[in-house]
């Protein structure tokens, strides 16, 4: 296949960037989106020019670092799928793919399509975690757990923080990821202890990043390469509201320890 | 209170009840307008009622719904400021994929809507923007009213956006306010779907039947 790639091009986070035009030739439709790239970036790096920095790791679709926005749509146009994951089969010979980061406030270029996402780090660090005592693992099946409830936190848990639901959003709002965590840790026994907590201290780290607020748009969901249901949302705002109300287990936290 | 109210969440919850406020009142001023086709008198006495009658439960009403919309256009306005914020430097190429035209037409409809209530209140409340307003006859008011044109669209024009705002808005406020239920086909869609068209066709039976003059 021979493609022509239209990618953001940006030096450095102070930078200003610009949409760049590149030549792929000779890709197999059985490479992934990121093998393309590799080839582009050899042939790039060979001509003693600098290639285009992208996030990766895993390259199997669990490590949630591989984001960029090809053709308009987060992850690109495969369903439920990373960009890593994606294959060159899903694109027809000859096509023109745009490329581009991540884009808000709250995810800072780095360099061309490498993103900082640490501030959904600090949304986790707020409160996406259950106070359990260290040391050897409980028995399997010492607390009970509906299989409904264990069903919900284990789709919300698929949430691999990719940032592609912010991508995704006209409003750029974190909300499907900071609803999936609160959905994940709140429908489990172990986290009920923090619940109200959690939700008051991840909604409000989530604002103080500078995401927009939910407008129930519904692009998050479709982006979401885990398929995250907006339904978790629905949770975020019920665990939010029930807290604000009652400022249940808000106080004994604040005191550390 | 005020750390609700500053969150983004707390801000869409106030939207959601304020914009649920305002649901149940267009039903029921909706139905209240079709008496306008049982004829003059009951019409007119339907309007004595409100403005005589029960004028302190009316007032009651105006008041709950001034407090809901100022509640409900502040926290649109903010979180609109807050979303352009939160994305500054925009995509060359970002294609809807699932979201509604009613979703993305919240913001511009709203303002519509606004622009629409202050000209109807001036309109059919006050009598200021009539051409020949009588405080005792609330039917030949709609009539001559609704006799322009110009007046007729523009108000058909705020039907169709507050269809969209209704098929977004009813579906969206239960989940603001958390209390949907999961599934794949939820009840507050179709029941949103209802609403989006009841209500705004009820209303707009009154313009469409007077310039197509089926009722004079
Ligand atoms: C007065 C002018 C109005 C303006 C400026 C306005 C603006 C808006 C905006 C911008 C939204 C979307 C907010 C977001 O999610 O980002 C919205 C939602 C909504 N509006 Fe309005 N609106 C107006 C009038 C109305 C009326 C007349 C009704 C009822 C018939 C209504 C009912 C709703 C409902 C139920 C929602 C959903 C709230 C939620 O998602 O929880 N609005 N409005
Ligand atoms: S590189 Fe790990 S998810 Fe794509």
């Amino acid at each position: 296949m021979n493609l022509t790639l239209r990618v953001w091009r940006q030096a450095g986070p102070a930078a200003a960037g610009a949409m760049r035009e590149y030549r792929a030739e000779g890709i197999s439709p059985d490479m992934s989106f990121l093998e393309m790239l590799d080839v582009v970036n050899e042939g790039l790096i060979a001509k003693g020019d600098e290639p285009i920095a992208f996030d990766h790791d895993c390259r199997e679709g669990i490590c949630g670092m591989c984001g960029m926005m090809i053709n308009g749509a987060a992850h690109g146009p495969q369903r439920l799928t990373t960009a890593c994951q994606l294959h060159m089969r899903s694109f027809s010979d000859g096509e023109t793919i745009t490329i581009e980061p991540w884009r808000a406030t709250a995810f800072p270029v780095l360099k061309d399509l490498v993103v900082d996402r640490s501030a959904f780090d600090r949304i986790i660090q707020a409160g996406g975690f259950i106070s359990a005592p260290t040391g050897s693992a409980v028995d399997g099946n010492a607390i009970p757990i509906p299989k409904l409830d264990a069903d919900d936190a284990m789709d919300a848990a698929a949430c691999i923080g990719c940032g592609a639901c912010v991508a995704a959003c006209p409003n750029a709002s974190a909300s499907l990821f900071t609803a999936a965590k609160i959905s994940h840790l709140g429908s489990l026994p172990q986290g009920q202890p923090e619940r109200s907590r959690r939700a008051l201290a991840m909604v409000a780290q989530m604002d103080l990043e500078s995401f927009g607020g939910c407008s129930l748009f519904g692009e998050c969901m479709e982006a979401c390469p885990k398929g995250i249901s907006i339904d978790t949302i629905n949770t975020m705002h019920r665990d939010f509201l029930f807290a604000s109300a009652t400022k249940r287990d808000v106080k004994e936290w604040s005191g550390g320890a | 209170m005020l750390s609700f109210w500053q969150s983004s969440v707390g801000k869409k919850a106030a939207m959601g009840l304020t914009g649920l406020i305002v649901v149940g009142f267009v039903l029921v001023h909706m139905a209240g307008n079709l008496q306008f086709f049982v004829g003059p008198s009951k019409f007119n006495e339907y309007s004595h009622l409100l403005r005589h009658t029960l004028i302190e439960l009316t007032w009651i009403v105006r008041l709950v719904l001034l407090a809901a919309i100022a509640v409900h256009i502040t926290a649109a306005w903010q979180l609109t400021q807050r979303a352009k914020a939160a994305r500054p430097v925009g995509y060359e190429r970002r294609d809807a994929q699932v979201s509604t035209y009613a979703s993305r037409a919240m913001r511009w409809g709203g303002v519509y809507l606004l622009v629409f209530i202050v000209y109807h209140i001036l309109h059919f409340t006050t009598g200021t923007l009539h051409p020949a307003y009588d405080e005792a006859q609330a039917y030949g008011n709609v009539v001559i009213g609704f006799s322009s044109l110009w007046v007729s669209l523009f108000y058909l024009g705020a039907m169709a956006l507050l269809s969209l705002h209704l098929y977004h808005g009813t579906w969206a406020c239960l989940r603001s306010l958390g209390l949907a239920k999961p599934s794949s086909n939820p009840l507050e869609r179709r029941i949103a779907l209802i609403v989006a068209i009841v209500v705004p066709a009820g209303f707009s039976l009154l313009p469409l039947s007077v310039l197509l003059g089926i009722v004079r």
